[in-house]
């Protein structure tokens, strides 16, 4: 800033994750890290989530640019 | 007095000496006092979010919606997590257009941006009467705080008295500076309090993490996951999208943006920041650790659960530290949201209705309106008996009304015109109103539809109303327009 690059569209990601995988996993069964499938399931994408957003960091050449 | 009020008020006047020391530090004019310079670094900044983020709904509202709710208080995690992702594309442009232009707040974006004083006015008056629901959550969260730490000695009426005071007070002194010094010292010790109780409470009482979530889901077996109705998936999934949507639309958080040093502050942020919102977790473990160690707590009572599982396990000088943490949870936010509104009704409303107002009075007005504001939050935290989450959530619905209109003015050229920005978001508030006043939800309009539809956030269709207006209303005010600059050249033409 409307066209999205291909990079961008690596932070639809967490959202497909997020809200798109949970109808999926709405159980208890099994506790993983002590917790409920479901939250496990939340908890795993927020990480996932800085994990893209640090390779997005990484690969944007805007980064670079505002640095200056 | 006993000594857990005592440590609780020690810290409250700590927290007005640092800020009276930061006042002191600065002679400060109106564009200081409100944004701080725009001197704040990477770690700061990261701080300053933080700070009002992590708020009196994270300590007592998480914990509260985990013990009386079970799993659709997970939505507060993702949230915030999916915001920080959106933030990577819409906080750069922003930043960038108010530094160029020299904006201090989220209305004076809309003004340039769209070219039109009203609609400020309108962005202005909407971010105030969100902020109001988020300033009762702050106050109603103090009250439980001083309330419960004395140990039944303070009313919890006197309790909210005693909160707002404190907030106008510390406000009234300080500004950012202060708030900001208060921030850090408030996300040290809310880390630290929130990470002691979320391991050491279902520990101490179940023996780990996993024979507490068992244990709870003997007694009731549907309480760790999404119900088929209700606060259902579909309840879930538009609640997230509302909140997301609105996370960057309050007035205060919209501010903050403007005092980075970077653009690149925010892409960076996105890294880190989703991190910090698993310290939510240990909140939502010491709400489910409560359920069956203090029971029967019934509606916005389940959000005195963290305190009342504290007084039961600890003495009452730790309960002093719980309690402290929870009052810099309530302080930081509120000075901040408070500061903001008054700045915003000063400047963007009363100096647009009176132009030839110097700064020098704005900012004596903006102080004034301080006290003001607090009251008619202290009259709505006294008479409604709303739970913390409900009152954040009516404020969300608020603001997201602003963000069709700030989307589509990024590009070079707005997709929507000023007319359409305006009625978008009258229509969009009045929905929310509606729904808010008369207790309306699409349950209750279409009681035949599938869940699925019914369970729906309302903020999500008072959008779809914002949407529709903002674009039939551009379509329309664009062809007339077209149509009299068309007549206007065509008079006087023979027609054939």
């Amino acid at each position: 800033i409307s066209r999205m690059k291909a990079r961008d569209w690596l932070g639809v990601l967490p959202f497909i994750g997020m809200l798109g995988g949970i109808p999926f996993v709405n159980r208890v069964e099994p506790y993983l890290l002590g917790m409920p499938f479901v939250l496990f399931w939340i908890v795993l994408w927020v990480v996932l989530t800085s994990v893209i957003m640090a390779f997005l960091n990484k690969i944007d050449p805007a980064t670079k640019e505002d640095s200056q | 007095m006993n000594i857990a009020l005592i440590i609780i008020f020690a810290f409250l006047v700590l927290s007005f000496y640092s800020g009276i020391r930061a006042q002191k530090g600065k002679d400060m004019n109106m564009e200081q006092w409100t944004v701080g310079g725009r001197g704040f670094g990477s770690i700061f900044i990261f701080l300053l979010v933080a700070g009002e983020i992590y708020t009196t709904f994270t300590f007592l509202g998480g914990s509260g919606w985990a013990y009386s709710k079970g799993a659709p208080s997970y939505y507060v995690l993702s949230y915030i997590s999916l915001a920080y992702v959106i933030s990577y594309w819409l906080l750069p442009p922003i930043w960038k257009y108010a530094k160029e232009h020299k904006l201090v707040s989220q209305s004076d974006f809309f003004v340039s941006k769209y070219n039109s004083p009203i609609l400020g006015i309108l962005v202005a008056a909407v971010g105030v009467i969100a902020i109001i629901p988020y300033l009762v959550l702050q106050f109603k969260g103090l009250g439980i705080i001083v309330s419960e730490a004395s140990y039944g000695s303070i009313s919890p009426a006197a309790a909210i008295w005693i909160g707002v005071i404190a907030v106008t007070i510390y406000v009234m002194i300080s500004g950012i500076h202060g708030s900001a010094w208060t921030a850090a010292i408030k996300d040290i010790m809310i880390f630290f309090v929130v990470v002691f109780l979320g391991l050491y409470l279902p520990f101490h009482y179940y023996g780990g993490i996993q024979p507490m979530f068992e244990a709870v889901q003997a007694s009731n077996p549907s309480f760790l996951t999404f119900p088929e109705e209700g606060l259902s998936i579909s309840w879930y999934i538009s609640t997230v999208l509302v909140t997301v949507f609105g996370f960057y639309m309050w007035p205060h958080t919209f501010g903050s943006v403007f005092s980075a040093k970077n653009a690149n502050v925010f892409r960076k942020n996105t890294i880190m920041l989703p991190l910090y919102t698993l310290m939510l977790l240990f909140v939502f473990f010491v709400g489910f650790t409560a359920i069956l160690q203090v029971p029967g707590l019934k509606g916005a009572d389940g959000d005195l659960s963290l305190l009342r599982l504290s007084l039961q396990t600890f003495d009452p000088w730790v309960v002093g530290i719980i309690g402290a943490a929870g009052l810099l949870t309530a302080l930081v936010p509120g000075s901040m949201l408070l500061m903001t509104g008054a700045t915003l009704l000063a400047k963007n409303v009363y100096k647009v209705m009176a132009p030839h107002t110097s700064d020098a009075q704005i900012a004596r007005i903006a102080k004034w309106l301080v006290p003001v504001i607090s009251l008619i939050s202290l009259y709505f935290a006294m008479s409604g008996g709303d739970t913390l989450v409900t009152l954040l959530l009516m404020g969300y619905s608020l603001v997201t009304q602003l963000f069709p209109a700030l989307l589509f003015s990024l590009p070079a050229k707005p997709w929507v015109n000023k007319y359409g920005a305006f009625a978008g978001i009258l229509c969009g508030v009045s929905t929310v109103a509606y729904v808010t006043v008369f207790q309306v939800t699409i349950a209750t309009v279409f009681p035949n539809w599938p869940a699925v539809v019914k369970d729906l956030n309302i903020g999500v269709v008072a959008l779809l109303v914002n949407l529709v207006v903002m674009f039939t209303v551009t379509f329309v005010t664009r062809n007339l327009f077209a149509l009299n600059r068309h007549t206007a050249n065509t008079e006087g033409t023979p027609t054939l």
